[in-house]
């Protein structure tokens, strides 16, 4: 004796946050109906386990259903088959699109191709995220970078047209669309203090300030690649420190500018031209794709690690990347102060996100 | 060529890719009416293509209009092989037919496949040029409205009420062609939607021409069905209430308010002197007589029929032969005057051969006394049918059976049936046909012609609310026993002590406390029979299946402190090895009626001391049980003095014995004790097993958790403040009992336990409307397969604000409630009431005059003499020998309810919590009720019917999900080609929504599985009384600016 077929289907769809969340969450009907009972839904509502399988059930097969929309949300707001109010069809939408900072973390800067979804299981047992939910949210990655591929103008305007997201999270998407597309390392043991929303910032500026799309607003790719001309007028920067009078001077303005405002004043003298070098090498190295990725290790390596040694704040980081940007605009002889002032801004903003005290 | 039918193809949408290699579809579509084809060019490589076709226009007859739906197919277009149908779209273009409905329909429509589902949409625009106006109504029945809902719809009013409307079609199943042998499902599928959906427009072509005829503009209350035979045809048969309806127009408006105030003194003075219930017309109630009481007396086998025939009762159902002839015997208990009138009205009533109504609704002053439910049933062999692709020999069962409400009705006193309605139950050849409805009187208002509603209009002036409680029949020449009483309200009539109907509670009654859902559920096993020996089977079984339904529901109604029963839907359905019987209705408090007693129970054995103490806990636990219930309901009534107070009724303290067998246990003996005293007057006596399982049963009907409440009637009494939250829902369940060897106590519990979660499950899902109440809470059983149970819900959950109910509350707010939710009936119908008598109305009289040329008999079939007994007795004898064999058994129920003549306090509540609009997305949303009413809002635009049959199949069940994901997908499919189709026509709404028909058949092994679904409603257009209020001057100006709002639009 066993019930055979167990349908509801209501005019409007019903939905359940709750049931939706475990849903998400990759939990077998089971394990929902188990979670929902220690949420103590029963009591509140004098309903046996047999009333709460059936409606977790019930609400599982709706949400399959409606799975297929929610890949293309747009298709949400106009299809037929269920009706849902839309403050409920932006919640469905919002919340499917939601990912795992532990997962995106994992995958974040990596290829999004049928290899790295092999993986997942891995990652899954790694984060303790179900394993269907990370396939979800590897598909959702997958999803929005094929289609804002091949768009033209501001990536986190596509996404958010496209995948109707709310501001917050198609920012998100950008950054982890544009870490894809650069593949960008991410996770070496050194960058692994690093947060998402870390990257994510610092995806913002280089869209912001590097891309092709950051003077010219209607190319395809323009917020997914990077400036090629630009790049290549980096490699101008490298007088800076090849010019070993121009080093100096550079060093003497700086020096002048913080003699007596920071407490590793000593320091900072004695490792100007490593930290410049550094900086500036990176600049240099850009045009090269295998440079770019490891763009952030480098800026870990290269100034970040130097400085914590020496026990910087970040004020002291602050303001030595002001009058360091800044001092290289009074030398005379340095006529390269449009690109480094674009270099300089973006690599100012992300050492001060990604220096952790 | 009286019309010509004209459709664009826009555009397509989100189309299935059709093409692998390329992932698109090159897509075109073809428009067909009748014969005619059109073709739109191919829009190659594109999921979204769009066509901007010119005009197809089509020139055809109206009467192809109204029977032809306009089919569009897409297609994928193939260079090598055939071209791939991608699916269909069938218009019922019927609304465009009717000058007031919808003028264009224009919107997306789901792209349908009855194997892969909805695929896509398709933008389409169809109108239609009707040539000449004046020959519009000849061939055809172009221009009559037809309407689902069961009442006078919202933005009419009756002007007169022809009656019964009725017809049949039967074709050849394409299932069953030799041709479905060597076609594929999808076209014998969509040969069975085509042909059901010609037989659709065919039939209610007919039913048009029939209200034509009748002098009438308007179907109401229409009901449509069909019958899946199988091997001998598929039959679509329709009934329904023919009226004559009137907008109700600002003119209109105007015109009222002003003979309101002109009409009614006149009306006062002649209430005085001759009106109904008038209090200067002495009671003449014969010479007092000790009363035989009974509570029921129904469900009884018919003589000729029953083998156990040891119930006393039997002689009840044979009460048609006793002095029916006349036709009279309801007059007698008020004036000689009245006694005329009835006759009159009768008279009227009957040259109709067959008085009865499908309204649930009545408008007011309409419903005069109601006496009871009357049912009869019939149990038939479909292979038996000597022609059956002619409608004749169903024609003639359905008119037997008709012929038998109405001598049941007659037998109460009625000359009239209301509520009226029909179902069949069909299992292989086996074929239960039912008819069940109310026995009533009718005031002669609406159902006479112009010049005798002038004569005698004071007739109708307005009874007092209790007055339907009243009983129709003679005290003195009762039907059957009954215990009457003064009614509670006016104190001068008979009242019974228990009122059973199939109607929805008047707006006028006086209700305590709240209502609620009541079920009998009962599972019979049966053996497995073939042909007559089976139909003989299932015919014994069918009293008993009855009689314990019926007692169940006395019981649980007695348990909830309650004496009414409104909504009585009776479902038999029949299986291989057994029947399945549910009984629905809501249970009410009507003041009029005297309070209930108790339960008692009574064991048979005193000298067990352990069985005594059972019994008393027993008592303890229903009196604890009754107690909470009334709390649970507010059933406070008013404390009633005395009754026996100028009572000319003597109370014997007597008992009747009421036999109770069925075919295992004939032993068992139900005694009841049905003497007036207000306490225990009900005894059950326990001495077996079975009787202390029933009474178990009786207790585990869980309550409603706290918030909720439900019902099956349109509205709940005692709640009236609902909010704009409103949820249609369907819910089915299918339940394999894996045990074949189960006894009727397990297959009741079974079936019971079945109901049961279902129903929680329903609260659980709704929990976040609290506080809700479910309404129109409508159960279709089945029995699918040999082991297989199939419960399908459908039901409205509508949220209500708490807070104001209890500050209201109570006694007068009892009547607020149900005015507040018909507010417009309040605001509209009743002044348009009272004018329409008034002969200074012109509008009103001439319409009257005109439309009426007399009563017109239905001119199919000549009247039959239904009070001549031995002539039934030997055409019984007669299917005796065609082997077809019939049960019958009429129920007959009393009621009574008193009602102060409070005035209807105008502190109407309305709440208007906000209802989401929905900004920016392209797609109306489309509410759906079964309801005839949306809270809140008012409807200014009935845009035509929506009836709809869906077939769909698959044969990878698995792949969509097993057979929960493929019904649910189904309904889902269902209610978005519904929705889509209303929103074209320009609605916002379905009300008096319907899914009459859901059969499932599954093959698991095989991977496959099958569902048929039909649906229907009324497509609206409403708007939130909340745009209303920037006129809040004066009601009527309101109504005046809805009607042009609707026009504008």
């Amino acid at each position: 004796m066993s019930v055979e077929l167990d349908v509801f289907v209501g005019n409007t769809t019903i939905m359940d946050k709750e049931v939706y969340q475990l849903w998400l969450n990759g939990y077998t009907v089971n394990d929902a109906v188990k979670v929902r009972m220690e949420g103590g839904v029963m009591e509140e509502c004098e309903a046996s386990a047999e009333v709460l399988l059936s409606d977790t059930m019930d609400q599982f097969r709706t949400f399959q259903m409606c799975e297929r929309l929610l890949q293309n949300p747009a298709k949400l707001a106009n299809q037929l088959l269920f009706q849902i109010p839309p403050d409920r069809q932006a919640m469905l939408i919002e919340r499917y699109y939601a990912f795992a900072d532990a997962f995106v973390r994992e995958v974040l800067g990596k290829k999004l191709s049928k290899g790295t979804k092999k993986d997942l299981d891995d990652v899954s047992a790694k984060t303790g995220i179900t394993l269907k939910s990370c396939r979800r949210q590897f598909d959702n990655f997958k999803r929005v970078f094929k289609v804002v591929e091949e768009l033209k103008g501001p990536l986190v305007e596509n996404i958010r047209q496209h995948f109707l997201l709310p501001d917050q999270l198609a920012r998100d998407y950008a950054a982890i669309v544009f870490f894809a597309n650069n593949r960008f390392e991410t996770g070496k043991k050194k960058l692994q203090y690093l947060t998402f929303q870390d990257f994510a910032f610092c995806a913002g500026q280089l869209i912001n300030n590097w891309t092709v799309g950051a003077v010219d607003n209607m190319v395809e790719d323009m917020d997914v690649d990077l400036d090629k001309e630009f790049l290549q007028d980096l490699k101008d920067l490298k007088i800076l420190i090849a010019d070993k009078d121009l080093l100096d001077q550079h060093k003497s303005l700086v020096c002048v500018a913080l003699r007596g405002k920071t407490k590793v004043f000593n320091e900072m003298e004695t490792n100007f031209k490593n930290l410049s070098r550094g900086l500036v090498n990176i600049a240099a190295k850009l045009t090269n794709p295998k440079d770019v990725r490891d763009f952030f290790i480098d800026l870990v390596e290269k100034f970040i690690e130097p400085c914590k040694s020496d026990r910087w704040t970040a004020t002291d980081v602050n303001l030595y990347l002001t009058h360091y940007t800044n001092s290289a605009h009074i030398l005379d002889s340095f006529k390269y102060q449009t690109v480094w002032t674009r270099y300089m801004g973006v690599i100012k903003s992300c050492i001060l996100r990604m220096y952790h005290e | 060529m009286p019309g010509k039918l004209k459709a664009k193809v826009v555009a397509g949408r989100h189309l299935p890719v059709m093409d692998r290699a390329s992932d698109l579809t090159d897509a075109f579509v073809e428009v067909k009416f009748g014969t005619t084809t059109f073709k739109t060019d191919v829009c190659p490589k594109s999921l979204n293509p769009q066509w901007n076709s010119e005009w197809f226009k089509f020139e055809v007859d109206d009467e192809d209009l109204q029977d032809e739906p306009l089919q569009i197919t897409v297609l994928d277009h193939d260079t090598y092989s055939a071209n791939d149908a991608i699916g269909k779209v069938y218009i019922d273009i019927d609304p465009l037919l009717c000058s007031e409905a919808a003028t264009v329909i224009s919107g997306w429509f789901p792209i349908y496949d009855t194997i892969h589902g909805i695929r896509g949409e398709i933008n389409v625009l169809v109108k239609v040029d009707l040539f000449n106006d004046l020959n519009r109504f000849r061939q055809s029945s172009c221009g009559v409205k037809f309407f689902c809902t069961t009442s006078i719809p919202r933005c009419f009013r009756a002007v007169l009420i022809h009656g019964f409307v009725e017809e049949l079609v039967v074709n050849e199943d394409p299932e069953y062609q030799w041709i479905d042998r060597i076609r594929t499902p999808r076209a014998s599928n969509e040969a069975r939607q085509r042909l059901i959906s010609l037989m659709s427009g065919e039939l209610q072509r007919k039913i048009g021409l029939k209200v034509l005829e009748m002098g009438g503009n308007a179907v109401v209350g229409y009901l449509q069905c069909f019958d899946l035979e199988g091997e001998s045809g598929l039959v679509v048969r329709a009934i329904g209430t023919a009226c004559t309806l009137d907008k109700i127009s600002s003119t209109y408006t105007a015109a009222i308010v002003q003979n309101l105030s002109n009409s009614s003194p006149s009306k006062d003075m002649k209430e005085a002197g001759f009106g109904e219930e008038a209090p200067g017309v002495p009671l003449s109630s014969g010479p007092p007589t000790p009363l035989r009481a009974q509570t029921f007396s129904s469900f009884s086998p018919s003589k000729s029929y029953s083998r156990q025939s040891s119930s006393s009762d039997t002689e009840l159902s044979l009460t048609p032969k006793t002095g029916m002839g006349s036709g009279g015997s309801a007059g007698k208990e008020a004036g000689p005057l009245k006694a005329l009138l009835r006759q009159q009205t009768q008279s009227a009533l009957e040259q109709r051969e067959f008085p009865f109504f499908t309204l649930t609704g009545f408008p007011p002053a309409f419903l005069l006394h109601v006496g009871g439910v009357v049912s009869a049933r019939s149990v038939k062999l479909l292979d038996r049918i000597h022609n059956p692709d002619e409608p004749e020999t169903r024609d003639a069962w359905w008119e037997e059976l008709r012929q038998e409400i109405k001598s049941h009705a007659k037998a109460l006193g009625c000359h009239a049936v209301v509520g009226y309605s029909e179902s069949t139950s069909i299992c292989e050849e086996v074929c239960i046909l039912s008819a069940s409805g109310t026995a009533a009187i009718l005031s002669s208002r609406f159902v006479q012609d112009g010049a005798l509603d002038t004569d005698h209009r004071f007739e109708d002036v307005a009874p007092p609310a209790c007055g339907f409680c009243h009983i129709p029949y003679d005290e003195l020449n009762m039907p059957f026993p009954a215990q009457l009483t003064y009614c509670h309200c006016c104190r001068r009539h008979k009242v019974p002590d228990v009122l059973f109907t199939t109607i929805d509670v008047p707006t006028e009654a006086n209700v305590t406390g709240k209502g609620c859902l009541i079920q009998a559920r009962l599972c019979r096993t049966k053996k497995k029979g073939q042909g007559e020996g089976n139909a003989t089977a299932i015919s014994n079984l069918l009293p008993f299946l009855e009689y314990e339904l019926h007692t169940q529901l006395l019981n649980k109604l007695k348990l909830r402190g309650m004496n009414a029963l409104f909504g009585l839907r009776v479902q038999i359905s029949v299986g291989d090895t057994m029947l399945l019987g549910l009984a629905s209705a809501t249970g009410v408090y009507l003041t009029a009626l005297p309070s209930p007693g108790g339960i008692q129970i009574a064991g048979k054995t005193p000298n067990d001391i352990t069985y005594e103490q059972h019994i008393s806990n027993m008592q303890k636990k229903i009196n604890d049980t009754i107690a909470k219930n009334k709390e649970l309901y507010e059933i406070n009534p008013p404390e009633f003095v005395e009754e026996v107070i100028g009572s000319p009724i003597p109370e014997p303290r007597q008992r009747s014995r009421l036999f109770r067998s069925h075919s295992e246990s004939s032993d068992e003996v139900l005694e009841l004790d049905l003497s007036h005293g207000k306490k225990d007057a009900f005894v059950l006596e326990i001495d077996d097993t079975d009787a202390i399982e029933d009474i178990h049963s009786l207790l585990t009907d869980a309550p409603t958790p706290p918030g909720f409440y439900s019902c099956n009637t349109e509205i709940m009494p005692g709640i009236y403040n609902w909010t704009s939250g409103l949820q249609m829902f369907t819910s089915v369940r299918v339940f394999r009992l894996s045990n074949a060897n189960l006894t009727n106590q397990g297959l009741n519990k079974i079936f019971n336990d079945l109901c049961e979660n279902l129903l929680k499950s329903l609260y659980f899902k709704l929990r976040s409307m609290v506080p809700c109440c479910l309404c129109h809470v409508n159960f279709i059983v089945a029995v699918p397969e040999d082991e297989l149970i199939q419960v399908a819900v459908t039901a409205v959950a509508m949220s209500f604000d708490k807070d104001q109910s209890q500050e209201n509350g109570r006694q007068s707010g009892d009547k607020t409630l149900m005015k507040a939710i018909t507010e417009n009936e309040e605001q509209l119908q009743f002044p348009l009431e009272l004018s329409a008598e008034s002969p200074s109305n012109p509008l009103s009289c001439a319409k009257g005059l005109s439309e009426v040329s007399g009563p017109l008999p239905s001119a199919r079939a000549p009247s039959v003499d239904h009070s001549s007994f031995t002539d039934r007795c030997s055409s019984w004898i007669e299917q005796l020998r065609l082997k077809a064999h019939t049960i019958r058994r009429g129920s007959i129920k009393t009621m009574s309810s008193l009602e102060k003549a409070s005035p209807v306090p105008e502190g109407r509540s309305r709440s208007l919590r906000s209802n989401r609009s929905c900004p920016g997305s392209s797609i109306t949303v489309v509410k759906m009720t079964p309801l005839s009413f949306i809270p809140g809002a008012k409807i200014i635009k009935y845009l035509g019917i929506i009836n709809m049959f869906f077939i769909r199949e698959t044969t990878s069940l698995r792949e969509e999900g097993g057979v929960s994901g493929f019904l649910h997908s189904f309904i889902a499919e269902v209610f978005a080609m519904v929705r889509a189709h209303v929103a074209a026509l320009g609605g916002n709404a379905v009300v008096s929504y319907s899914m009459k028909e859901c059969v499932f058949m599954e093959n698991p092994n095989k991977n496959q599985a099958q569902c048929l679904i039909n649906v229907s409603g009324d497509a609206v257009i409403f708007i939130r009384e909340s745009e209303l209020e920037a006129t809040p001057s004066q009601t009527q100006s309101g109504n005046v600016q809805t009607s042009s709002n609707g026009e504008g639009t």
